[in-house]
């Protein structure tokens, strides 16, 4: 698992695809946060990242997936998968290396915007007036967040050997899961079931860490998507031996 | 015994790839897999090191179960698949450690320069695997079957598409690795397999047609062999066949028979190659004649080949 996490990671860094990615979230983020005024946190009025909470799901939209799009469906594609596959390697060291190496650079991604946080603090009023509980617990939200996009776009990249579809495919997937439940719900003849749905959505467990409050439902929820997306993709790698 | 099957068969949804195929192999004899395109040779291969399961029978890689004891079995073998599939944007170095990691072994470093010397690879160490040419890529996709130094050696097709002096080395390696190893490897190329294998296995239409030692098959054919000659002037078509142990004589087409510097050439078929040589040799100063060329056609391997694998249409 570990020898696969690192040669991913090498992959992806030595390719810059992941620094690509990284620098564009960033300055996607910069740009919304400090500079354009709708959505400033400088204009707000209060010390709050909540603008940040809002808009980096978005941006993990197509971001995560442009990530993990070529994890299985690059090695379908070349036919590296049966170098892979006939080495001693179980399919969960496989499928969790590669988790493993999304999950690094999400983190490493992540990191630099810990300065926003180190900013607003010096900005509130007094001085340090922020509700850290909340920032850090949006925090562990945005990592669970795009850990889930992480699994479905792993998911939607074993499914097909052609990376375009694969991003295609699991940013659908992952728009559907932030916010599609939501919609559903508001179907008219769907309303007598509406809370059940909007909880099988990803945004509502967001939004319940995002307030600071560890509710150990809202991580079963993301950690039970994570879990049966890469199981998804362990049975359709399996799928070769049917 | 390291490599036995039993009884393999697979589909292909309703068609019928492999049907029963059994056969055992052993270090020290290189076994050669031998079939036309098609035949089921990579099928074979693949579900021997494990990518695919089989519909029915049995895989045993060194006393290893291929699916219930997928992983110990993996741990035995090194594989070059067909192609020879590659991560072009690694470094050699960088992707034979990674091998290396996969397959825990301690001393990756020694590993690793172990294989790049064998495989003659070290000069081209600094070179991502994407700009080695094919040949080097056949050494890389050499290199991470053997990094594990495995009991069991299958190579799918090892030397296509080499040019002869890269033929010539890939030969040499793996004749060198199957005096301790238990090697199979695939080829639809005759003469490779006289060449290197001791035993082969010569498959069509995913049915064994012929499991011997490659002498044994050579001498089965030798009721047949043909030979073209090449003489000076025309010679009576009867008077050759007159020779010893020669069945059947033909005139080649004279398109170019006559002309400056060109003979006039017959094909022979003989009975057995003892003394054929010599007896045209003989035959052509008894007639006058200057015998310009003489050239069994076809290797003996190769004839039988033809003969088994011939599909009935």
């Amino acid at each position: 698992m570990i020898a696969i996490l690192k040669k991913e990671l090498s992959t992806q860094f030595g390719s810059l695809s992941a620094m690509i990615i990284a620098i564009l979230f960033l300055v996607i983020m910069g740009l919304f946060l400090w500079v354009y005024p709708d959505s400033s946190l400088l204009e707000n009025g209060y010390a709050s990242l909540q603008s940040f909470f809002d808009l980096a799901p978005w941006a993990f939209l197509f971001l995560i997936p442009a990530i993990t799009m070529r994890l299985f469906s690059e090695e379908k594609k070349n036919g590296t998968l049966e170098i892979i596959l006939t080495k001693p390697v179980r399919d969960w060291d496989l499928i969790l290396g590669k988790f493993g190496s999304v999950k690094v650079i999400l983190i490493f991604t992540l990191i630099p915007t810990l300065f926003y946080y180190l900013t607003l603090i010096r900005l509130g009023l007094p001085q340090g007036n922020i509700d850290h509980g909340a920032v850090w617990g949006s925090y562990l939200g945005l990592l669970m967040l795009g850990l889930s996009f992480a699994s479905i776009g792993i998911f939607s990249s074993s499914l097909s050997s052609n990376p375009i579809i694969a991003f295609l495919l699991s940013g659908a997937l992952s728009f559907f899961f932030y916010s599609g439940f939501e919609s559903i719900s508001k179907l008219p003849f769907l309303s007598f079931m509406d809370s059940t749905l909007i909880d099988f959505g990803i945004r509502s467990h967001y939004e319940g860490i995002s307030r600071g409050v560890l509710d150990t439902r809202d991580l079963m929820y993301f950690l039970s998507l994570i879990g049966l997306f890469l199981y998804f993709t362990k049975l359709n790698l399996e799928s070769r031996k049917w | 015994m390291s490599i036995e099957v039993e009884d393999l068969v697979k589909y292909y949804g309703s068609h019928k790839a492999l049907d029963s195929i059994s056969f055992k192999a052993e270090p020290g004899k290189i076994l050669g897999f031998l079939g036309p395109n098609g035949a089921g040779k990579s099928t074979t291969m693949k579900i021997l090191s494990g990518f695919l399961p089989a519909n029915s029978g049995k895989v045993l890689i060194s006393g290893y179960n291929m699916v219930t004891d997928s992983l110990a079995a993996r741990f035995k073998i090194g594989y070059l698949p067909e192609n020879n599939p590659l991560y072009l944007d690694m470094y050699i170095p960088e992707f034979l450690e990674f091998t290396a990691e996969i397959f825990k072994i301690k001393k990756k470093r020694e590993a690793v320069i172990r294989v790049l010397d064998m495989t003659g690879l070290g000069p081209m160490q600094g070179k991502k695997i994407g700009q080695l040419s094919k040949g080097y890529r056949q050494r890389v996709g050499l290199a991470q079957a053997l990094i594990s130094d495995p009991e069991v050696l299958i190579l799918d097709e090892p030397t296509s598409g080499l040019d002869p002096n890269q033929l010539v080395d890939i030969r040499n390696l793996i004749r060198e690795l199957g005096r301790t190893r238990t090697v199979i490897l695939s080829t639809h190329i005759m003469q490779e397999v006289e060449i290197l294998c001791e035993q082969v296995i010569i498959i069509n239409a995913g049915k064994i047609v012929a499991n011997d030692s490659v002498s044994n098959i050579v001498s089965r054919g030798q009721d047949r062999i043909a030979y073209r000659v090449e003489f000076d002037k025309p010679i009576r078509e009867e008077d050759l066949l007159a020779l010893p142990e020669v069945m059947e004589v033909s005139a080649l087409p004279d398109i170019q028979n006559g002309t400056e510097g060109r003979g006039y050439q017959y094909a022979l078929i003989t009975k057995s190659d003892q003394r054929i040589r010599e007896n045209v040799f003989d035959f052509a100063v008894r007639n006058q004649a200057i015998l310009l060329g003489l050239k069994k056609v076809e290797s003996d391997l190769s004839a039988i080949f033809q003969q088994l694998t011939r599909n009935p249409s």
